[in-house]
């Protein structure tokens, strides 16, 4: 059997998907990220079985900046982290409620 | 073969997935989420996109899960955090929009109207050049300007991370790196 790219974007919505669950489930923050590294995974696969299925070169090009992107948000959100659990040790999401008001 | 090495490794990406989400320890998680990041790097070369998969490989796989686990390491593992909720409506509520969400992506995937190229299951010709010249032409011609830009987002995402890693709240004393992780009331 020949795999076509349909079977890639099932893939992708099925990951995109237990990111999406796991980022609304855990409290982790830690976790929380891992998840959306999940969740930009998925989409850079559909990305590039587009690329491959449109023949069109540009879903590369541009699953090469969300790498860009999320090298950048990883640094930002790591330091974040390190700065929230530098206030408030062993703090998860729920924790974090300094808007509450 | 190839639907050999798709099928093996789509159940590799699947239960890494599950296993960041499942398991308690955080640096378990990262290995997980190791795995599935392979994976998808394998995906790349099935895709015919050679140059991805070993950026995937460089970047993601060590670079950025490693930036995970020395955070895990400055923070220490922290086994007390249960993985029951307070609010017991919040998980099947997840659980609901998460197969929602799934259910959507999929029908969106079979439609014409959505981007209006026509759907998948053709073909691809065979690059001229190869992986590596194509997406360079295409990110050093195309691309030129947003290439720019990410050397900026970069920079500042550099600053930043630095100026949050040592920044002092108002109120808050310096956190002394002589001092002990453990001590009490450093973090007051």
């Amino acid at each position: 059997m020949t795999i076509t790219p349909d079977y890639y974007l099932v893939l992708a919505a099925m990951i995109f998907t237990i990111g999406a669950i796991g980022f609304l489930v855990r409290r982790s923050v830690l976790i929380m990220f891992m998840c959306v590294e999940l969740m930009l995974n998925a989409a850079t696969l559909s990305l590039v079985a587009y690329a491959q299925a449109l023949d069109n070169i540009s879903g590369q090009t541009i699953v090469f900046f969300v790498l860009v992107v999320a090298a950048a948000e990883v640094a930002v959100g790591l330091a974040i982290i390190v700065a929230i659990f530098r206030r408030k040790r062993g703090a998860t999401a729920d924790d974090i409620d300094l808007l509450k008001g | 073969m190839e639907a050999f090495v798709f099928f093996v490794f789509a159940v590799v990406a699947l239960a890494g997935a599950l296993g960041v989400v499942l398991v308690r320890n955080p640096v378990h998680a990262a290995l997980s989420l190791v795995a599935t990041l392979i994976s998808v790097a394998v995906f790349f070369l099935l895709l015919e996109a050679q140059l991805l998969a070993g950026v995937q490989v460089i970047v993601y796989a060590s670079a950025i899960v490693v930036l995970f686990l020395f955070v895990i390491m400055l923070l220490g593992v922290d086994e007390s955090i249960s993985l029951d909720d307070p609010r017991p409506y919040q998980r099947p509520l997840a659980l609901g929009f998460g197969f929602l969400l799934l259910a959507e992506v999929l029908f969106l995937t079979g439609q014409t109207w959505v981007t209006g190229l026509p759907s998948l299951g053709s073909g691809l010709g065979p690059e001229a050049g190869g992986n590596v010249e194509t997406v360079a032409r295409s990110i050093f011609g195309d691309y030129l300007w947003p290439f720019e830009i990410t050397a900026i987002l970069l920079v500042i995402a550099v600053v930043g991370a630095v100026v949050l890693a040592r920044q002092t709240f108002a109120g808050s004393p310096v956190v002394d790196e002589k001092q002990p992780e453990e001590s009490p009331g450093g973090s007051t």
